[in-house]
């Protein structure tokens, strides 16, 4: 039967079989044994055309509360900040878009240029010194972070500030099941590290200590204090970061860290139910030969032209194998690309803007929300764009009543932490306008009367 | 660098002043972060990022693209890798708002389309598969491999089994032998027979109760189906070994036969290969992971579940391995392999597979002559050569894959597998036309007759390409990783 996504025609066919000297497809199956075959079609729904399949999908599509029709006040982790237009149309060029990872390096400089210039914008923004080309996302970087923390030191724990968000935590303990890592929390009882809880917790056994900042309740953690901590111990500093978030904000890098790690959607990914994301990855130089993952490195060619190539294959899985320092191959390149072209975009100015504006409007949103009767900030810890809001009322029930109203209103965080039962994660980006927070914070008055 | 090639960097194209951005002015009273945050976590100075316009955004990146082969425009006959045309209605799809703007932390009710979507989805590649759950977070088949063999040591430890090692052939992809030892086991490798298929005595007398799992390609990374794969399995179990399919070549078996009915334990799927979501320039991808039922309990979290016409996530299930990404896995990948799926239906499907074993063993055909063949056909879906008459005349695998660059094709894998001297590993895909695997064959045949009558051209090559051969050594003795101003 005939496929659009098939050349050969049955008469190609039969030419191609003659060829090969075949009387049947059938013939060429014959290393099969018979009673592996599958004797019935799959049993699968019917091929459908296209426009029955578009009808099929926006009827899916219809039946989720995206932040096109709604007003979109969620993060945890996935932030709906600006993506500019020329975004899209640059990635979706086929030679980019459907291209392999770059083995044969002379016939895809392009894609190697870009994550040349994708390390150099990371590697700035993080205040580090080398970024790699990128992990599957933020939570799978920080668990590399953690292995690689732990293979550099040759210890056994690694500690986590629980700022840091409860699904990386998660995700950080099954990379770290199989080579044993021992975790350790430390409390943030008042939205921030326990930073004397952290220094007594940090020893001679520990590989490194973890904090997030801004963290998972959106508030800022004291870099430098946390990097003596582990310094003083001979433990590495990771540091998880939102990189949109770099123009204002000090890269970790310039504060002590040895790793910083971070979800980079923001940077021009859409939020696409939580995947593709952006795991960004970049360490100090004598850190790089244990690095994860692919990197770019310049040279010449044999004219002595500049040319670009992945180099230190020595660290990864087609090379090393058992003993890779990750067994990551297929990364988020394009992703990578969205960010490269972002950043671009955005340039020196542009990004602090981004920064600015969401600080800017998210301090406007918490002290209109504040006023509310029975509304509170739960911590009193300075914040980034991002807030724990204390209700008299269920905050799912709270963020459900207001969905029918048009707004994501935030992110619940009693699945997280139990004794936040009350509170409701608020992000604000510099996408949102005056107007829709005001709107916003009538109708959560409404809503908790 | 060819004449008039673009050796540009964005960094290069900085002019102090410009902008490419719109972001509207601030609206709310205080506006001045210096006044809102505290001054030491603000950052001193901006970050030096290219100061551009749009236009100079978009002609640069149009540029790079150039730079590039890609599927679109160049065949691609990697293999191992099945870089097959990728449709672009996916795209559309993926990019309608209710699915690209929508949070990964809404909540299930408000989600229901992207449950369903990946409900059915998992329920798709179950039955592809013949296993009995899936679960889609994995993000790439690596990942998938590092939950498959996480789920697998679960469920011995759930048994008071202590099993420490995994026996992986010596034709695996690398990712195998490194997926395993990040899960905590000790990699064995086993020796596979001159032909690339396994040596099932020798596998008998090393299976023992310290072995936790056998880990397999099929087809094995020769392109040949492994004939005695339903005894292989059987043996596993004998000794209570699992086994796992490394699932990148599911391309060739689609509707043909599935991992499960062959007795396989585990297998992984990547989407970018058999299910047509774009490769990216190496990613994003998707590598859901499928399990007979034994190992259900031990899936990543959450799992989506149906009860009558509602979706849910099911997070509590005190078994699992945990979690492998923050959300659900790459959903924007998972909406484009359901459109595929949709679109092809079972016999389509099917004939995908019919039609990649006909393009690879038309290939090999045609190129029996002027290079070895590593293993007599017929094969499966791919086939590799070997260029070990050509070397004996001072012509490499790599010199072979130069040269076809220049020729208007992208090169085949080559050294892998490791088994094979000076490999070619060509995958035509079903997606190619005759014309295409015609014109393919010509370039092959006559850098075989360059090798023997003209081999500056091939030491020289590429030549059309925006840089020559490019120096390794020099990129990794002096690691430069970053753009620097001239100063």
């Amino acid at each position: 039967m005939a496929s659009r996504f098939i050349a050969n025609t049955p008469e190609e066919q039969k030419r191609m079989l003659g060829v090969i000297g075949a009387a049947s497809l059938e013939e060429l199956l014959v290393r099969i044994p018979a009673k592996a075959r599958l004797p019935r079609a799959l049993g699968l729904p019917a091929a459908m055309a296209e426009t029955d399949l578009i009808r099929h999908m926006k009827a899916l599509a219809a039946r989720n509360a995206d932040a096109d029709a709604h007003v979109c006040f969620m993060g945890g982790g996935s932030y709906d900040h600006y993506v500019p237009s020329p975004i899209n149309h640059l990635i979706s060029r086929g030679e980019f878009f459907t291209a392999y990872t770059p083995y044969q390096p002379e016939a895809s400089q392009g894609t190697l240029r870009t994550i040349y210039e994708y390390q150099t914008m990371l590697a700035e923004l993080t205040g580090m010194d080398v970024a790699n080309a990128s992990i599957y996302d933020g939570a799978s970087s920080l668990a590399e972070a953690a292995l690689m923390a732990h293979a550099a030191t040759g210890r056994g724990e690694v500690v986590l500030s629980r700022g840091v968000n409860p699904l990386y935590r998660r995700v950080v303990a099954t990379y770290g099941e199989g080579p044993g890592v021992r975790l350790r929390d430390v409390a943030a009882p008042e939205g921030v590290t326990d930073l004397a809880a952290a220094k007594k917790a940090v020893g001679p056994k520990t590989a490194a200590l973890v904090v997030q900042t801004p963290n998972f309740y959106g508030c800022l953690e004291d870099v430098a204090a946390a990097a003596e901590i582990a310094h003083a111990a001979g433990a590495l500093l990771v540091v998880a970061a939102d990189p949109v978030n770099l123009g204002v904000l000090e890269g970790p890098g310039k504060l002590g860290a040895d790793i910083v790690v971070g979800e980079g959607q923001g940077l021009g990914v859409p939020m696409s139910f939580g995947g593709p994301n952006l795991g960004v990855f970049a360490a100090k130089n004598d850190l790089v030969r244990r690095m994860p993952g692919r990197l770019v490195g310049a040279t010449v060619d044999r004219d002595g032209a500049r040319g670009f190539v992945l180099t230190l294959q020595t660290r990864e899985q087609h090379i090393r194998r058992a003993k890779a320092t990750s067994n990551i191959c297929t990364n988020v390149a394009l992703c990578a690309l969205m960010a490269t072209i972002y950043l671009a975009t955005l340039g020196r100015r542009g990004l602090v803007r981004v920064g600015e504006l969401s600080a800017a409007k998210a301090h406007y949103a918490a002290e209109r929300l504040a006023k509310i009767p029975g509304v509170s900030l739960r911590f009193a810890a300075p914040f980034f764009k991002e807030f724990a809001l204390k209700l008299p009322k269920s905050p799912e029930r709270v963020a459900a009543r207001l969905a029918r109203q048009g707004f994501l209103a935030g992110v619940p965080l009693k699945s997280f932490d139990r004794t936040l039962a009350d509170c409701l994660l608020v992000a604000v980006t510099e996408q949102r306008t005056k107007d829709e927070i005001d709107a916003f914070v009538a109708a959560l008055e409404k809503a908790v009367a | 660098m060819s004449a008039g090639a673009y050796d540009k960097l964005i960094f290069e194209l900085s002019s102090p002043g410009r902008e490419a951005f719109s972001l509207a002015g601030a609206d709310v009273p205080e506006s001045d972060v210096r006044k809102i945050l505290p001054e030491k976590h603000l950052r001193r100075d901006a970050p030096a990022l290219p100061e551009v316009s749009e236009f100079d955004v978009v002609r640069h990146y149009s540029r790079l693209s150039r730079m590039n082969y890609g599927v679109d425009t160049h065949f691609y006959p990697l293999g191992s890798c099945t870089m097959k045309y990728n449709p672009k209605l996916n795209e559309d799809m993926a990019r309608l708002a209710g699915f690209a703007r929508l949070h990964p932390l809404a909540a299930e009710a408000v989600a229901q389309g992207a449950l369903q979507l990946m409900h059915e989805l998992a329920r798709d590649l179950a039955e592809i598969a013949g296993m009995d759950a899936v679960s889609l977070q994995p993000a790439a088949g690596a990942q998938g491999e590092l939950a498959g063999v996480l789920m697998i040591r679960a469920y011995h430890r759930s048994r008071g089994e202590k099993r420490t090692k995994v026996l992986v052939p010596d034709s695996a992809h690398g990712t195998n032998p490194a997926s395993t030892a990040i899960a905590g086991y000790e990699v064995v490798e086993v020796k596979s027979l001159p032909n690339g298929e396994v040596d099932v005595d020798a596998l008998a007398r090393t299976l023992d109760t310290d072995v936790a799992a056998f880990m397999i390609t099929v087809p094995n990374t020769l392109g040949m189906f492994e004939p005695r794969i339903v005894e292989i399995t059987e043996l596993c179990h004998a000794k209570g070994v699992q086994v796992y399919m490394d699932g990148a070549n599911l391309n060739a078996i689609l509707g043909i036969t599935r991992p499960g009915d062959l007795g396989f334990d585990v297998c992984h799927f990547n989407l970018h290969k058999t299910f047509t979501t774009p490769h990216g320039g190496g990613g994003p991808g998707a590598g859901p992971v499928g399990v007979r039922a034994h190992l259900e309990p031990f899936l990543p979290v959450p799992v989506v579940t149906k009860d009558g016409d509602a979706y849910a996530l099911d997070w509590k299930r005190p078994k699992s391995i945990g979690k492998l990404q923050a959300f659900l896995g790459n959903f924007g990948m998972l909406v484009r392999a359901y459109t595929y799926i949709r679109t092809m239906g079972p016999d389509g499907l099917r004939s995908v597979s019919d039609n990649a074993i006909l393009n690879a063993n038309y290939i090999m055909k045609r190129l029996e002559k002027a290079y070895d063949i590593a293993v007599p056909g017929p094969c499966m879906h791919e086939c590799v050569l070997s260029a070990r008459r050509q070397k004996k005349l001072g012509v490499t695998a790599t010199d072979i894959a130069k040269r076809l660059l220049d020729l208007g094709f992208y090169a085949p894998s080559t050294y892998f597998p490791l088994i094979v001297e000076e490999a070619l590993m060509i995958e035509p895909t079903e997606t190619e036309a005759k014309e295409t695997l015609d014109a393919f064959c010509d370039a092959m045949i006559q850098i075989a007759r360059e090798a023997e009558t003209n081999v500056a051209v091939i030491h020289d090559a590429p030549v059309t390409t925006p840089v020559r051969r490019l120096d390794q050594t020099k990129a990794a003795r002096e690691p430069n990783l970053r753009w620097t101003p001239r100063a």
